[in-house]
């Protein structure tokens, strides 16, 4: 399950929203339990893959390492990632679980229509190795208190 | 000389639940053989059956790539922190 304030579900989506129609992507910071990923923040990261933006995203691992280190000093952990699906269903694609190597982390994903953040999914990437790999559909727990 | 070894979270299961191991090494090389002689159900997460880094890890060294510096020949000194960062990507 992925526990998440409603501040930091709309931003992921909101995010999602800014940059349609391309995709967006970012770091959720938290504490991670057994089953249960806790998000404290949510960071944007810029998409690398300009020559296809609006079904790509990629992360540059510079920026990851600067979100690990920054998410240290303040007792986070990254515990998942999420993206947006301009114009497509917010399920993962083949792409999603191929390039999905975070074992036990969230992969949220949220359908951006016409510009509009619809439905956002959270799966998370279990299995014990690249072999036996896959995304598994997960709650979200939005917590609605506003901070 | 020691180095520092940024552990992603989904790997500290494999390294006592550590976020970071430190190794006393010259280069990467040395580092992450150094790593998985302490912590050997790492090796199967970093890399292939023969032996080659897997090609979505990523090791840094400080802010650098290092398949953009001497690769894991590459020298480490005194204080320098090694990260292993797995990609993130993807799309629909």
């Amino acid at each position: 399950m992925l526990k998440i304030d409603k501040t930091d579900f709309d931003a992921m989506r909101q995010h999602g929203e800014e940059t349609y129609p391309h995709e967006c992507c970012g770091v959720l910071l938290g504490q991670m339990d057994i089953n249960v990923r806790s998000v404290s923040s949510v960071v944007r990261c810029g998409n690398t893959r300009t020559d296809s933006p609006q079904n790509r995203y990629h992360i540059d691992p510079r920026e990851l390492i600067r979100i690990q280190r920054q998410g240290r000093e303040r007792g986070e952990d990254i515990v998942g990632f999420y993206h947006s699906h301009p114009d497509h269903p917010a399920r993962w694609s083949t792409t999603d679980l191929a390039e999905a190597h975070w074992l036990g982390c969230s992969y949220v994903i949220t359908s951006v229509e016409k510009g509009r953040a619809a439905v956002t999914n959270s799966f998370e990437l279990a299995g014990s190795d690249e072999g036996d790999k896959k995304l598994i559909d997960e709650k979200i727990d939005v917590d609605q208190t506003e901070t | 000389m020691m180095t520092k070894i940024n552990i992603p979270t989904p790997l500290r299961q494999y390294a006592d639940k550590q976020p970071t191991v430190e190794v006393k090494a010259g280069t990467v090389a040395e580092a992450l053989s150094g790593l998985v002689s302490k912590h050997p159900e790492l090796r199967r997460h970093l890399y292939t059956d023969d032996q080659k880094l897997r090609s979505f890890v990523n090791v840094y060294l400080n802010d650098e790539d290092v398949r953009y510096l001497q690769k894991e020949a590459t020298a480490v000194k005194d204080g320098d922190t090694i990260s292993i960062v797995p990609s993130i990507a993807g799309g629909r």
